[in-house]
């Protein structure tokens, strides 16, 4: 008997929760709490003494759920409107927020790196195209310009070669994921780590009574009755020895995702062309490499970015000394060690400008797909 | 017809063999520098300077036997005779390998007078490793010094305990962020039709290549006036900022390769993209996911840079404690080295940890059923 | 499934609510007090700055950054300001970016002038002479110290930071027993140096341990050995005039320079592992060959610093000790090369005035100075406060120098004394371009 108003009260505001103005409040109330619970726990994570744990544990809880419950609110704010309104805007749901954080963190620091890089060192005056001419003129850029085409070029392809042959050869046996476990390492280890352990393969003594080398490369040449050599000094094969570097890093990169792509492939093809009587390297080349393609193309373009991008292998090993100056690493030294902006954000642009054709080239490459 | 079969599985053992014989050769280059790095961080500062790593494992190496005095009165510019041979100063300098198998080398510069005679023996059982490094990597080197009034003084440096707990605030988020936020916009690109499509995702695509060291400054900038410097929201914002492009990129490749049936199906069954979205392509883009989640925490992981910039030294990470520990302009060769090893502990259990999501038929079954 | 989510997610949020609503924030900081009289120093040891808090920037990690926050101990429990010092590795980058991002420390220790002198001509720097007493100053500092700190702004000449501590370079290092026993002497001139040289190469071993290998910083241990050798064949003036760019790299005197360092690492035998090795070898692992039984080399010049990378255990004045780089050219007396600390002031706060008059007293060294490591360039220090033999010897030499030059490729503008400099001559030594080349090249890199 008593609970019977009370039933019927909830009834009534359900009813009216579900109609009219109601909504309105509804769906004007949940991005309020939304917010008040967004702010306070930013409050709490800003300004609270509590224990470190705990803040940490908040702080993930917090930061994770926050983005899910954004999407969530707003989508199904969205999907209260009438269909043609959610046909509409439910795509801006969908891409805002990651044009949003781009357009702030990397789109208009680009445009303002433009505006630097035709100003001078202290970005003061517009000195017109002159950093533009030392970035294409510069003996060290020229230098760097040449060098960048080995990375990119022995890098890209031996990283991705080696990655594809691993993926490929690994997902054949029962140990498949220690060997890959093995080739993926080098990616877990810090770029101080790495440092360090190709010095300790590089290192060089010199000569002289009672010199013992530590370093890895040296012992084994002289192991076999050869003369130790300062390797990161000799131009240009110490490229090479840098470039190793980077293979040796980012194989494991393209082999987690050529792996993945290699396991997408239906293995009725596969076994369907085996029956057919292909042979295994038929099947690699007719099968496999075709259905994978445009994740050699993903995995290719990525590591040719990387390649472009990287400096701390240089920076670490050599300082960019004895001909190993990489541009990415003259920008660093321009924009922080010489305090050059203009000069430092004309480097930038034109690494900027010597990606493109690669994305034309992925631009087409979806066109065909028809994935666009 | 047996012969046959037989032959066919002989060739598959070949086959099989040198599969596994390519993969261990790729293996063992890949784990060499490793492993030597591995067995430096277990030795003390000076043999680390003084051999190589290699010289911990039994080896045949020359071993003193005898220590010769030589008389002040012998002229050692012109041949004498020492332990059975003959010979001067200069060519002793570089030791002489006698017929039996001794070698014979003189020790310091000419006015130590000291002959040494070494045997090849095997050594190497003996070596001397130590945990110390690990130690004073995890609880923190111990600093020693006298302070104004004479007292010795004795301070922990910094420990990893509470670095570990912000890398892991800093990097889980940072990771877990912007594949939702990739995800999402994969999918708006993939599968959603609006006005300005290409040109948004050429401008994404493109972003790949910007260098983050342009965005510090700004970026700064605009955290100081919104006070959000020190927080661990801007180290989210940033390394999802940083990371977007490389994972709108690769996901977008997955999402959209996705084949067009599912969908148009699920679209029949009157679900909305939303729907679609969380209750099918998430879970179908999982091995991307994963692949992707693994790059962007290693990248968070070890980033030193963005985290000096944003949160200051005041919620340190790891790297940044790994890098105050090695000094100013140091180069502890013993600290650097398992520091390096300490710092790659959870990184290499998230890859094993996602490494059960790259199993085949994930996919083929999915688009079956 | 979704269901599932969506509810633990409500659940967690909600959690995360309660303890955030749980959580006391902190109070907000409290506004110093009024200005009252006396030095911002006095009126922070008066105790009015009580509760406020400095930040620091530098590049000291590790042992240095924990001798500093010693010695500024006392002040902080004197004065209730709390100095928050914040070391990092890759100082020169983070600090750019925080002084351009607009978030700067409130005081940068900066190890390279000419570093600072960028953002003093940005304009970013606070001119400190503004409320510093000049007079004390002066009766403070050598004057040469108190010119180095003028620096270009938009505004003019200001003064953009006050020195903190310094360090003497022109040292020479020896195993101290060894060499004694070999029987060698100490060297007072240039000849009896390359004579004590020969005298070692001839008894078989190598004299010199050189290494300039530093990873991004290659080839600076190469420019002190030329700015050593600059001041002691050419006057102060065209020291100061090479410097400041006005004397070019190709010049006689420069060449006369390098000519003279070369004359000990290019000759064969004089250098431990050879020419090649120079330029592979970390400048911190170069002396430890001296320090093997028995010594593969016998002579290390470097600053006072390098002691921190001598191996453990080894005893200042018994296992090792200094002498000084001797002069070649009697005409140009006694020079000491000197590099050091400067710290500059990015916020104006009272409590920040008031440290940074700290730190133009020996009271703030003072600490350091007895810890080791540290040579305080205040003249109300006391050589007394120098715990060990080695410091104290240092010590000396600056104050017996005939005349005293700071460190000329920290002063260059960074694109040559942080860029062109060291670069060219790494690849001079390791034989990758000739003089001709390198000279020209560090010539044209100089910022118009």
């Amino acid at each position: 008997m008593q609970s019977q108003p009370r039933v019927n009260a909830l009834n009534q505001l359900v009813n009216w929760l579900t109609t009219g103005v109601g909504r309105i409040l509804v769906s004007l109330f949940v991005p309020f709490v939304t917010f008040l619970v967004l702010w306070r726990g930013f409050i709490f994570l800003r300004d609270s003494n509590a224990p470190q744990l705990i803040i940490v544990l908040v702080a993930i809880v917090w930061g994770v759920g926050g983005v899910a419950l954004l999407y969530g609110v707003s989508n199904w704010l969205v999907e209260k409107l009438s269909g043609e309104w959610v046909r509409r805007l439910q795509p801006f749901i969908f891409i805002g927020p990651a044009v949003a954080i781009l357009f702030w963190y990397l789109f208009l620091p680009t445009i303002r790196t433009l505006v630097l890089s035709f100003q001078d060192g202290l970005g003061r005056n517009f000195v017109g195209i002159q950093n533009y001419i030392f970035a294409f003129t510069d003996r060290v850029m020229l230098e760097a310009f040449r060098n960048n085409l080995l990375w990119m070029i022995l890098g890209t392809g031996f990283s991705v070669g080696l990655g594809l042959l691993i993926a490929v050869l690994a997902d054949r046996t029962p140990l498949e994921k220690v060997y890959k476990a093995i080739i993926f390492m080098p990616m877990a280890i810090s770029f101080v780590g790495a440092g360090v352990i190709w010095k300790f393969v590089y290192a060089y003594r010199g000569e002289g009574v009672g010199i013992q080398e530590i370093g890895l490369l040296n012992a084994i040449v002289i192991a076999l009755g050869g003369k130790s050599q300062p390797w990161l000094l000799l131009p240009p094969i110490n490229n090479l020895f840098l470039i190793v570097i980077m293979i040796w890093l980012q194989t494991g990169y393209a082999m987690v995702i050529l792996s993945s792509a290699i396991k997408g492939i239906p293995s009725e093809l596969l076994e369907a062309a085996r029956v057919d009587g292909a042979n295994e390297f038929q099947v690699f080349f007719q099968i496999m490499v075709p259905t994978i393609q445009s994740t050699l193309l993903t995995v290719t373009t990525t590591i040719v970015i990387f390649s472009l991008k990287l400096f701390d292998i240089v920076r670490v090993m050599t300082g960019g000394n004895y001909g190993t100056n990489v541009i990415a690493n003259e920008f660093y030294l321009q924009q922080f060690t010489y305090n050059h902006s203009g000069r430092a954000s004309a480097i930038a642009i034109v690494l900027l400008i010597a990606v493109i054709p690669v994305m034309i080239y992925n631009l087409r490459q979806f066109r065909e797909r028809r994935a666009f | 017809m047996s012969g046959v079969k037989s032959s066919q599985k002989g060739q598959k053992r070949l086959g099989s063999l040198f599969v596994n014989g390519v993969l261990i050769l790729i293996c063992l280059i890949w784990l060499i520098p490793t492993i030597g790095v591995f067995i430096t961080s277990f030795r003390n500062s000076e043999d680390i300077y003084s051999s190589g790593w290699w010289t911990v494992f039994p080896h045949r190496g020359w071993v003193k036997v005898e220590e010769i005095r030589v008389p002040e009165s012998v002229d050692v510019d012109q041949p004498f005779e020492i332990a059975g041979i003959t010979a001067d100063f200069a060519t002793l300098r570089q030791g002489v390998t006698t017929p039996d198998g001794r070698k014979i080398t003189w020790i310091g510069n000419k006015r130590s007078r000291l002959v040494v005679v070494e045997e090849k023996r095997w050594v190497g059982f003996s070596a001397r490793l130590t945990l110390d490094n690990y130690r004073d990597t995890l609880s923190g080197k111990e600093i020693r010094f006298r302070d104004a009034s004479g007292n010795e003084i004795t301070r922990k440096g910094n420990n990893l305990g509470g670095a570990f707990l912000n890398s892991i605030a800093v990097a889980v988020p940072s990771t877990i962020i912007p594949i939702l936020i990739a995800a999402f916009a994969a999918y708006g690109f993939a599968w959603l039709n609006f006005p300005g499509r290409k040109v948004l995702f050429t401008l994404v695509v493109a972003l790949l290549v910007v260098p983050l060291q342009i965005a510090l400054v700004p970026i700064l900038r605009d955290y100081t006036q919104l006070n959000l410097n020190g927080t661990y929201l801007a180290m989210w914002l940033a390394h999802t900022g940083f990371g977007l492009p490389l994972a709108v990129y690769l996901l977008f490749n997955y999402i959209g390769s996705l084949p067009r049936d599912i969908l148009e199906s699920a679209f029949i069954d009157g679900a909305s993209h939303f729907t679609i979205f969380t209750r099918l392509i998430l879970p179908l883009s999982i091995p991307a996911l994963a692949s992707f989640a693994i790059f962007q925490f290693l990248w968070v992981w070890n980033d030193y840079l963005v985290a000096l910039v944003f949160l200051g030294d005041q919620n340190r990470v790891v790297t940044s404690a790994l890098a105050a520990m090695v000094g100013e302009k140091g180069q502890d060769w013993h600290l650097l080295t398992s520091g390096a090893f300490v710092s790659m502990i959870l990184p290499l259990t998230v890859f094993f940890a996602l490494q059960r999501y790259f199993v085949r038929g994930l996919m083929a079954g999915s688009v079956k059923g | 499934m979704k269901n599932r989510f969506w509810q633990v997610l409500a659940i967690l949020m909600v959690a995360a609510l309660v303890l955030a609503a749980c959580a006391q924030p902190t109070a907000a900081p409290t506004q110093p007090p009024a200005a009252a009289g006396g030095s911002y120093l006095d009126r922070a040891f008066a105790g009015e700055f009580k509760g406020t808090v400095v930040t620091m920037a530098g590049p000291f990690t590790d042992n240095d950054a924990v001798k500093f926050e010693q010695s500024i101990k006392n002040f902080e429990d004197q004065t209730g300001i709390d100095i928050q010092y914040e070391g990092s590795k890759e100082f020169e980058a983070s600090i750019s970016i925080r002084i351009d991002g607009g978030n700067p420390p409130d005081i940068v220790d900066f190890p390279q002038p000419g570093l600072l002198a960028t953002f003093a001509a940005k304009g970013k720097a606070i001119d400190v002479s503004t409320f510093l007493d000049m007079e004390k100053l002066k009766k403070n500092y050598n004057q040469s110290w108190l010119d180095m700190a003028m620096m270009d702004s938009p505004n003019g000449k200001i003064m953009a930071g006050v020195w903190g501590r310094v360090n003497g370079k022109s040292l020479v290092w020896y195993p101290k027993k060894a060499f004694d026993e070999a029987g060698y002497k100490i060297p007072t001139t240039w000849d009896e140096l390359l004579a004590l040289s020969e005298e070692i190469k001839n008894d078989g071993d190598a004299p010199w341990c050189v290494g300039i290998e530093s990873g991004a910083a290659t080839g600076w241990p190469m420019t002190d050995w030329i700015e050593e050798t600059m001041l002691r064949t050419t006057s102060l003036e065209n020291y100061d005039k090479w410097v400041k760019g006005e004397l070019k790299f190709d010049s006689p005197e420069v060449r006369r320079a390098i000519e003279k360092v070369t004359e000990i690492w290019f000759t064969d035998g004089y250098v431990y592992g050879g020419r090649q090795a120079i330029a592979t070898t970390f400048f911190g692992d170069a002396p430890k060959p001296m320090f093997d039984n028995p010594p593969k080399c016998w002579l290390h010049k470097q600053g006072n610093f390098i002691t921190t990378f001598f191996p453990e255990g080894l005893t200042a004045g018994v296992d090792y000790d200094f002498f000084y780089f001797p002069p070649i050219d009697p005409a140009y007396g006694k020079p000491v090369l000197v590099a050091g600390d400067i710290y500059a002031m990015f916020n104006d706060r009272p409590e920040v005035r008031a440290v940074m008059e700290y730190f133009t007293t020996g009271a703030s060294v003072e600490g350091w100075v007895r810890a080791g490591g540290a040579i305080s360039p205040h003249l109300d220090s006391s050589l007394d406060w120098y715990s060990n033999e080695v410091d104290r010897g240092v010590a000396e030499i600056i104050l017996n120098a005939t005349s005293v030059r700071f460190d000329g490729s920290d002063l260059m503008p960074g694109a040559v004394g942080a860029g062109s400099f060291w670069k060219s001559m790494t690849s001079y030594v390791s034989g990758a371009i000739d003089l001709d080349t390198a000279l020209k090249d560090i010539d044209a890199s100089w910022p118009k």
